[in-house]
């Protein structure tokens, strides 16, 4: 990953209910209004009640309008914007290589 | 404790909503909700032809109730249906709620007889959607369904429940609290301070309302405020009728269709006030040259409406009827005379003018007979194309939850059931539903529900035997190649409404025809009455689309 796209990358940490159907909801959502979802990873959390849900999103100067499109959703409880470990992500990709 | 199925649980909760009326049609997977509703003595239900029809039906009478419309659909075709309503209402913050039946939980997944994932469909085209699992759900589900649809900015909600769900045994110990509105979010005191700041020192303000001032006391508010503070306003197409037609601060609908006054003055304007309005393409022209002068302040219930399309100077997350209200204090009341004589001098120069207004058989002309021949009451609904926009220029609307429209979504077809539904609402008001031949062959079956049910419905059918606005898309952007939009055979609609039972007159034909359409607008119950109009005959002025307001192309010169 170049720095400069990296650079532009925002970390979205969302709680939301957990149920089937929320992730659809979600991807749903941007991809319906032509934003693009570069990572996404969902733990649960609350035993089980809510999860959590990390977004990594292109900073593309629309990250306000994301922001409100994605809080109106029923099953969103939370969003918080750059509150995310970057690690996180990378923990990830390594494991993914495996 | 109470013993039900989960279909009457829902039909117990559906009575607990004050739900009186449903449109639907039973099917194999929600006949346990229809047994149950048909012994529920409380609730009528109407029997569309078509799901479409029945989600129109509902929007007819959640547009003139402001309360919800509820629909019924079974599972797979049924359900599917209903998709094109609820993207309508979705557009146009419609409060919906569809109740679809679904295959059982076991069949899920199996492609099972009629199974389809009306879940995974209907989720862009609602505000909110649910999958009911068990019947205990239903209690929590039904009231959210119903709060979700009217709070905020309004929307339609699906409810998807598996035919086992539906038969299951559920105890409940008391019915919930119905579902009702969340209250709204106060207005940042600092915006408004900054809006009437703004305000205070604009020399040249305009108001554009939309479909957000809609209910009467928004609509109270908007009046209270351009009446006071002498500020001219501008509508949308939703905004139609939320100040009267003729009123002195009303300068006229904006945009594609709109008056060129309008257009102009949004262009002239220092500060544009934007209430429940989204700003729409068919409104605002080519964006980058929207009111390109003028400071913005945007006023509306849904906050990524704010800075969506244009970012305002100020913008205000609220109920326009509280936004207004608590700002009017915080102006200096004043006159700005030069403004106001601009305003005035531009509609008179460059308002709207119709062409053979006192010919009944012209297509303005139909419009100006019925106008004169009914009262405020009539609620006005119209189809999609050139009849549409006429309606919106030339009928004088005069206040809110009169006009119901597709703007949004721009749906062929909306407008008999839409009117079958607000006509049933008012209990034998008059619903004039406006249509083109193209239109009102979408759901004609819908004839037969009006039929049946003997609503008050009065359509005026301005049949150009094809599909006029595209026609003049063609003609004027297509080097007038006319492909594909016009009927080659021509359809006897007089003759196939008699066949669905409902009186019907050729006013082309008839030797009196002012006398024959007094005669069907005050006989009740449904009817057609038929207008022969040119698809040459062009609706003017019009913005090309993806150009500026500020390009508006006038007809020839009457």
């Amino acid at each position: 990953m170049n720095s400069s796209i990296k650079n532009a990358l925002t970390m979205l940490r969302l709680s939301v209910n957990n149920h089937p159907g929320v992730m659809s909801h979600i991807c749903g959502l941007f991809a319906g209004r032509a934003y693009n979802l570069e990572g996404i990873l969902v733990t649960p959390e609350a035993g089980g009640a809510t999860c959590r849900m990390w977004l990594v999103v292109k900073d593309d100067g629309r990250m306000d309008q994301i922001i409100k499109q994605v809080s109106k959703l029923h099953d969103v409880l939370d969003v918080r914007v750059g509150q995310a470990e970057p690690a996180v992500f990378s923990k990830l990709a390594g494991c993914l290589e495996h | 404790m109470l013993r039900l199925s989960g279909a009457e649980l829902t039909i117990r909760l559906l009575e607990n909503q004050g739900v009186t009326c449903i449109a639907g049609i039973p099917g194999g997977f929600n006949l346990p909700l229809y047994d149950a509703l048909g012994r529920s003595g409380k609730i009528r239900h109407v029997l569309a032809r078509h799901e479409q029809g029945a989600g129109f039906m509902a929007q007819g009478m959640a547009r003139v109730s402001g309360r919800p419309g509820v629909l019924f659909a079974t599972s797979g075709p049924g359900a599917t249906n209903t998709l094109t309503a609820l993207a309508d209402a979705r557009m146009d913050s419609v409060p919906l709620v569809c109740i679809t039946g679904q295959v059982p939980q076991s069949m899920i997944g199996t492609d099972a007889f009629q199974e389809v994932d009306i879940y995974g469909m209907s989720i862009p085209a609602t505000k909110h959607n649910f999958l009911v699992r068990s019947p205990e759900e239903l209690p929590k589900v039904i009231a959210e369904a119903f709060s979700i649809a009217v709070s905020d900015r309004p929307g339609p909600v699906l409810v998807d429940i598996p035919r086992d769900v539906q038969v299951a045994a559920a105890g409940v110990d008391c019915l919930p609290e119905p579902g009702k509105a969340s209250p709204m979010p106060e207005p940042d005191s600092a915006a408004l301070s900054r809006a009437a700041e703004l305000l205070n020192a604009a020399e040249r303000p305009l108001l554009l309302i939309g479909g957000g001032t809609s209910s009467p006391q928004a609509a109270a508010a908007v009046l209270e405020f351009i009446e006071q503070q002498h500020i001219p306003a501008v509508m949308s197409l939703q905004g139609l009728g939320v100040v009267p037609h003729g009123h002195e601060m009303a300068v006229g609908m904006l945009g594609m269709h709109g008056a060129r006054a309008s257009n102009m003055l949004v262009e002239e304007c220092d500060v544009l006030v934007v209430v429940g309005a989204r700003l729409g393409d068919r409104a605002t022209g080519r964006l980058d040259s929207f009111c390109p002068k003028s400071g913005l302040i945007h006023i509306d219930i849904d906050a990524s409406e704010v800075g969506k399309l244009r970012m305002p100077q100020v913008g205000l997350t609220a109920d326009a009827t509280q936004a207004l209200r608590l700002l009017m204090p915080l102006l200096q009341p004043r006159r700005r005379d030069c403004w106001l004589d601009r305003v005035a001098d531009c509609k008179v120069t460059h308002g709207l003018r119709f062409d053979r207004e006192d010919d009944i058989l012209s297509p303005y002309g139909i419009i100006r007979h019925v106008a004169d021949l009914l009262t405020d009451e009539a609620v006005i609904a119209t189809d999609v194309g050139q009849h549409q926009m006429r309606v919106a220029q030339a009928y004088p609307m005069s206040r809110p939850r009169q006009w119901l429209t597709s703007g949004g979504l721009g749906t062929m077809g909306f407008g008999l059931p839409a009117a079958i539904g607000a006509a049933l609402e008012l209990r034998g008001g008059t619903a004039v539903c406006f249509t083109g031949d193209g239109s009102l062959l979408m759901n004609i079956q819908e004839m037969a529900t009006a039929a049946e049910t003997g609503a008050n419905v009065k359509i005026i059918l301005c049949n150009n035997n094809g599909l006029g606005l595209v026609q003049q898309q063609q003609d004027l952007f297509f080097d007038g190649r006319i492909t594909c939009s016009a009927y080659t055979t021509r359809t006897d609609f007089v003759q196939i409404a008699k066949g669905f039972g409902l009186p019907a007159a050729r006013l082309n034909t008839e030797k009196d025809p002012q006398r024959v359409l007094k005669e069907f607008l005050a006989k009740p119950g449904p009817c057609l009455i038929e207008v022969q109009v040119r698809a040459e005959d062009k609706v003017f002025p019009m913005v090309p689309p993806g150009a500026a307001n500020s390009q508006m192309i006038e007809g020839s010169p009457l």
